[in-house]
């Protein structure tokens, strides 16, 4: 997994509650069997007028110029601000594959569903998770201002820019480490493989009825 | 010290190891697997060229994209067909237990679960589908995961996870004529929101559902997703046993015995403590609709479509109005229907097809209504349905009778709305594009679906005619 430690990068407003898995990669792209590849697909319902197809050539494709993604001074943002819930709806980890695959690497919203944000962090992307008054007024800004970026500062937890007094957000010690140090989490787990084993020899003897051969 | 709550007891008792940052390893029991969630984890493991650490641990089946007729074509999509042919792949490669597209047992990953005996009490169950919550209707802990979470449980047996919060939903009186568990779990989201739940694993207990048969309480535990919650449990009784008695994967014999004095300890005590408790009172609750693009958009069968209270909710308000093509002040009885969908995790059992069948037997589906379809949720539920002879009646009345699979749930396969198309189903969510690109999808009881093909609208089934050809 990459690690991400400091990042830097154009802010983009979307401005909903309850952004769904469903909105972020629609159904049709699930049937993908790889984990890349899904950024041109991101949000395919609100980016494109017709109806998307996995493994179609996206150049081509008559564009919503009204969705954020589509405007000139949002093409390249890397920061994505939204409001509260994001990610609620399915457990795809195809969401935050297509984020990450477009060029997100932080997301800001007032809140975020479990298993999406869970996701995020197996994917190498920060989510952040601010009051809402902070996030009103970023998003104050990020229209007023073009180009407006933000500089996350991972290891001290704080996000700048020149117009703004310092956020501080709060993450847990062990996901800000995950991410920091890009770190593989199955092989963490196999350290404790002789606990496992005895824990299921005990699990065995109390409960045989979970160890049946299917 | 407080007792312990059904979620701390089922934690406690799969806890292998804790770290110090507030963190827990703790052992999976069962790990469910469907083709759309799974090849990048069976990828990885031969990516880092790692073993399936207990192979009857898992079992696999595939669901989301199988068509749901005309099933001896084969899929005809190809991209659809080469991710359920990755599925089996994988499965004979790795050793797993897969129920096939032709496997008489096939059906809805959370549906054949509890079916087959594979989902019990007690469990830790997870599976990449965030509605593997279903599962805890049985008084296991089972919850939805992503794609590297079922790569980690396939290698370890094991998840590395944060405790939530206890909350407990307590849901007392007697039920209104024609209000089913659907309608119960549509009202909750509609009380405490879609992120409601956010942070908890909810426990839900009361007289009420105590009443309830194991498939309804299935339905409830199903949709705890949407309100955010990945836990719904509901403590084991005399229902979740009898249910379980005779299931082709239950224990037998003499561990049948052993197994039930276990399970029977799987509720929270008397003195537990939680962070939340709700009260719910039944008596109150009418047959629901959904109107809006979030299940927590949502009044009863007498309601209107609400105008917003402020102006932040103004602009959430109205995209949901304008993608569904609706206006503040209409009577959800004056909503017309052009599709009717019957089927997905949440109401395709058996229960589900015989309360619907009821409404339908005799009458014929309204003449506005372009496509009314029955998708049972499994093999073994559309076995019984025409051994009695459901599947009659509701072809006769203008239904199509499927084969089992996701299908118009999530459109996957070739079951979708086109673009502007209204759709009352039975399904669990109405996100915009759910049920395909452009389709506006009203979430409702098998009752009302069932109403409302035979009227056209949506109608308290109370006023149906009885002679309504
Ligand atoms: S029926 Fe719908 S909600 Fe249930 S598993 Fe299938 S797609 Fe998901």
């Amino acid at each position: 997994m990459k690690k991400i430690k400091l990042w830097e990068g154009i802010v983009a407003p979307l401005d909903r509650q309850n952004v769904d898995t469903d909105a972020i990669i629609p159904k049709q792209f699930l049937k993908s069997i790889y984990r890349t590849g899904l950024g041109n697909y991101l949000f395919d319902e609100w980016r494109y007028l017709d109806y998307g197809e996995l493994g179609q050539d996206c150049r081509k494709r008559p564009i919503n110029k009204e969705f954020i993604l589509n405007k000139n001074r949002f093409k390249n943002s890397s920061i994505l601000l939204s409001r509260s819930n994001f990610g609620c709806g399915s457990s795809r980890e195809h969401a935050p594959w297509a984020l990450e695959n477009f060029g997100f690497k932080v997301i800001i919203a007032e809140s975020f569903a479990d298993i999406f944000y869970n996701n995020c962090f197996k994917n190498s992307i920060l989510p952040i998770t601010l009051s809402s008054v902070i996030i009103d007024n970023l998003f104050n800004l990020t229209w007023d201002n073009w180009g407006f970026t933000l500089k996350i500062d991972l290891k001290n937890q704080t996000i700048t820019n020149p117009l703004l007094k310092t956020i501080q957000f709060d993450i847990e010690e062990f996901r800000k480490m995950a991410l920091i140090k890009g770190l593989d989490e199955i092989g963490q787990t196999l350290i404790y493989s002789e606990e496992i084993k005895k824990f299921e020899k005990k699990h065995k003897i109390e409960n045989p009825w979970l160890f049946n051969i299917l | 010290m407080a007792g312990k709550t059904l979620y701390d007891k089922l934690w406690d008792s799969h806890l292998i190891h804790e770290n110090s940052d507030g963190t827990n390893l703790i052992y999976i029991d069962r790990q469910l697997i469907h083709e759309v969630t799974s090849p990048q984890a069976f990828e990885g493991l031969r990516i880092a060229n790692r073993k399936i650490w207990r192979n009857s641990a898992n079992f696999a089946v595939p669901d989301h994209n199988i068509p749901t007729k005309d099933r001896y074509l084969g899929i005809t999509d190809p991209i659809s067909k080469l991710q359920v042919d990755t599925l089996s792949t994988n499965c004979s490669e790795f050793k797993i237990k897969e129920f096939s597209m032709n496997n008489p047992s096939q059906g809805i990953v959370h549906i054949i679960g509890p079916e087959q005996g594979l989902t019990l009490p007690g469990m830790t169950i997870v599976c990449g589908d965030s509605h593997t919550s279903t599962h805890g209707a049985l008084g296991a802990l089972a919850f939805g995961i992503g794609t590297s979470e079922v790569e980690h449980v396939l290698a370890t047996q094991c998840l590395i996870q944060k405790k939530s919060k206890n909350m407990l939903i307590n849901i007392n009186g007697l039920l209104n004529y024609n209000v089913t568990a659907k309608d119960i779990i549509l009202y909750i989201i509609g009380r405490i929101g879609t992120a409601g739940g956010t942070g908890y694993a909810i426990e839900f207990s009361g007289q009420t559902i105590q009443s309830l048969s194991m498939e309804s309480r299935m339905t409830i535990c199903n949709m705890t997703i949407e309100m955010g919650a990945r836990v719904g449990m509901i403590a084991v009784d005399q229902n979740t046993i009898e249910y379980l008695q005779n299931r082709t994967y239950a224990p037998s014999g003499l561990n049948w015995k052993k197994a039930v004095t276990s399970w029977e300890n799987l509720k929270s005590d008397k003195d537990a403590n939680y962070d939340k408790i709700i009260e719910i009172d039944c008596s109150k609750i009418n047959p629901m609709v959904t109107w809006g693009t979030s299940p927590e958009m949502v009044t009863n069968i007498n309601g209107i479509i609400p105008f917003p209270k402020n102006e932040k909710l103004t602009r959430s308000l109205q995209n949901a109005l304008d993608y569904m093509g609706l206006k503040s002040g209409t009577a959800i009885k004056d909503i017309k229907l052009d599709k009717i969908f019957i089927g997905s995790c949440t109401n395709a059992r058996i229960e589900d097809l015989r309360i619907a069948s009821k409404i339908v037997k005799g009458k014929k589906i309204a003449k506005n209504i372009k496509l009314a379809m029955v998708v049972p949720g499994s093999g073994p539920v559309k076995k019984q349905a025409e051994l009695e002879g459901l599947d009659d009646i509701f072809i006769k009345a203008g239904f199509e009778w499927r084969d089992p699979g996701c299908s118009m749930c999530l459109a996957m396969n070739d079951d979708f709305l086109e673009i502007g198309e209204r759709c009352a189903s039975t399904s669990n969510r109405n996100f915009e594009g759910r049920q395909g690109k452009g389709g506006r999808t009203h979430l409702v009881s098998p009752i009302m679906a069932a109403s409302a093909a035979i009227e056209g609208h949506f109608i308290n089934v109370s006023e149906l005619r009885k002679d309504k050809q």
